[in-house]
């Protein structure tokens, strides 16, 4: 994949303000995706990145400014708009249901019904099926698991974060947003989903994720939004500047 | 529940983890232990009664089992029935409205009670435990104020059906069943299809589970609870039509205690108080491990107060085992 070739973002934010009360969030943020690369954002605390993330999840609609798909204008007013748009977000505190199972996790909200009057009349689920393609998502990712059956919680941080993970990649057909995926995990526990996310990627999806770990952003980032007192102050390489170089920007000790 | 149970699966440990078992195991001692105290309990009439005498506390819970899947609980649940049926009952003998109307209007005013707990609790971010304590002083307040008098509804099949019985069973060993134990049953089941089988009732686990991310799953979680509220209602407008047909009359002072004792069964049913986790069924076993008890006393001439006693005694312990081994295996 020639990710350095400039092309159209897939998903892009020009402009975006964002105020809770007085305090200023997002002052006239810009964002953008490529096909097919990973694009992470850091930022000191209070940057803005979780407004901003949330701005293009979705989660949140912004004061001002534009928020484009393939470079068209597309306006999120819920996490639902988004979704439609075909990009899936993976929020921060594992949002799973802990007692129901891997397959019920996978399909929440979006369910599938029987066929023929068992569905339409008596709104039966098609569990076989849902079970054969939650399975199906699995095995892609090569991410192993006792039983589909299993309730969510009895799985460990990283498992649950990869049933997260996998249920956006199921979905996702344009982008998949990451927040801190690999905040709440072990080391070992955070290579295993920083090695499903690179999964992910090489079916094509591009990705964003948001993280404060350096090292797992160096490891994983194919460029590096920085972003400060609610704007982006640089778009890095990873391959081009270092870790100190990339925390001297965020914190405004050097410019370029 | 249990985290450990990945490394050492058998089906033997997922059936012994269900949260249906512990009822089971309760209900089958009971059974058993009664049996040895009284020749008279383990019969085809005295089990149907025992189901007659659950029926209205049985219904009602079906809706605190939802409710209290959502993580919500009902207070309110008895005098909503009261006030249904109190309405259902004037309607007909005061106001001369044909029964089938009067008693639509009954289950109207029940889905009513229900949709409005519902919207506080979504709209407002009222607990449902305030709101459902006000809406159990008001529907009690309603009910006195609307009549005090208990009407005998005798004269009309419609209030009379869900008592009447139907027999099965050889010529020696004839067994009566009321067609209310009928539709209690039948509720369970529909209740439980729609809980395991069907996109909302998974939904609604999930809400118990976890609100935020069901939300964020796309799902209107208020309208999802707006619409258990007011289900709940029904069914507690449907439980007022089988109190008036069990007891023959409307009666305003029915269903003071009717919100404890559902929770109860819900509690002994397996069904955690948190929300999210349990099964209706594990309800209908809650509602008939407490008739058990209480018929099985009664016929062991145990005074009743010490039913009481037993039925306190009963509910700690299930809450405890069940705390118990989550404890142990998490």
């Amino acid at each position: 994949m020639s990710k350095q070739v400039v092309t159209t973002p897939v998903l892009e934010a020009r402009g975006i303000t964002k105020r809770f009360g007085s305090v200023v969030a997002l002052d006239g943020a810009d964002f953008e995706v490529r096909p097919g690369e990973i694009m992470a954002i850091i930022g000191d605390n209070g940057a803005g990145k979780s407004t901003l993330i949330k701005a293009l999840s979705g989660a949140l609609v912004p004061d001002e400014g534009q928020i484009l798909v393939n470079n068209k204008p597309a306006e999120f007013r819920s996490p639902i708009d988004a979704r439609r748009y075909g990009i899936e977000t993976v929020y921060q505190d594992l949002a799973v249901a802990p007692a129901l199972n891997i397959v019920e996790n996978m399909f929440l909200g979006r369910e599938i019904r029987r066929s023929g009057f068992l569905g339409t009349i008596f709104r039966m689920l098609d569990k076989k099926q849902m079970l054969a393609e939650a399975t199906d998502h699995m095995s892609e990712l090569k991410f192993r698991i006792q039983s589909m059956h299993q309730a969510v919680e009895t799985l460990s941080g990283g498992q649950r974060q990869g049933v997260a993970v996998a249920r956006s990649a199921a979905f996702a057909s344009k982008v998949i947003i990451m927040d801190e995926p690999t905040a709440a995990l072990g080391v070992k526990e955070s290579g295993m989903v920083l090695d499903l996310i690179r999964k992910v990627n090489d079916g094509g999806l591009p990705i964003i994720i948001i993280s404060h770990n350096m090292p797992h952003v160096f490891e994983i980032a194919d460029r590096i939004h920085i972003q400060r007192l609610g704007r982006r102050v640089a778009v890095i390489d990873p391959k081009e500047y270092d870790m100190s170089d990339a925390v001297a920007i965020m914190t405004g000790a050097k410019e370029i | 529940m249990s985290v450990s149970s990945s490394s050492s699966r058998t089906p033997i440990r997922d059936i012994l983890t269900m949260p249906i078992v512990g009822p089971v195991i309760a209900l089958i001692f009971a059974t058993i232990f009664f049996s040895t105290q009284s020749d008279r309990f383990l019969t085809g009439n005295n089990f149907s009664l025992i189901v007659q005498q659950v029926v209205v506390v049985g219904t009602l819970a079906i809706g605190q089992t939802l409710i209290i899947l959502t993580a919500g609980i009902d207070l309110s649940n008895g005098m909503i029935m009261a006030f249904a049926q109190v309405l259902m009952a004037n309607l007909f003998v005061q106001n001369g409205v044909p029964p089938f109307l009067a008693i639509t209007l009954g289950f109207a005013a029940g889905a009513g009670f229900g949709l409005i707990n519902g919207l506080l609790v979504t709209k407002l971010h009222l607990p449902p435990f305030i709101v459902t304590l006000g809406m159990f002083n008001i529907a009690f307040a309603l009910t006195r104020i609307y009549s005090i008098t208990t009407l005998r509804m005798t004269d009309s099949a419609w209030y009379t059906f869900f008592g009447e019985t139907f027999s099965f069973g050889g010529e020696d060993a004839i067994t009566k069943v009321t067609y209310g134990s009928v539709l209690m049953i039948f509720l369970f089941f529909v209740a439980w299809f729609v809980l395991s089988q069907t996109a909302v009732g998974r939904r609604i686990y999930a809400i118990g589970n976890n609100p935020e991310a069901t939300r964020l799953a796309g799902i209107n979680t208020d309208r999802l609870i707006i619409g258990v509220y007011t289900m709940a209602g029904l069914i507690y407008g449907i439980a007022a039509l089988l109190q008036i047909a069990r007891t023959g009359s409307a009666d305003p002072q029915a269903g003071q205690n009717a919100n404890l004792e559902s929770i109860t069964a819900v509690v002994l049913g397996g069904t955690s108080l948190f929300g999210g986790r349990g099964n209706v069924m594990g309800t209908l076993l809650g509602a008939l491990i407490v008739g058990i008890f209480r018929n099985g006393l009664t016929l062991m001439g145990v005074k009743s107060i010490y039913q009481w006693l037993i039925t306190g005694i009963l509910v700690i312990l299930a809450v405890a085992i069940d705390q118990l081994s989550n404890r142990s295996s998490a």
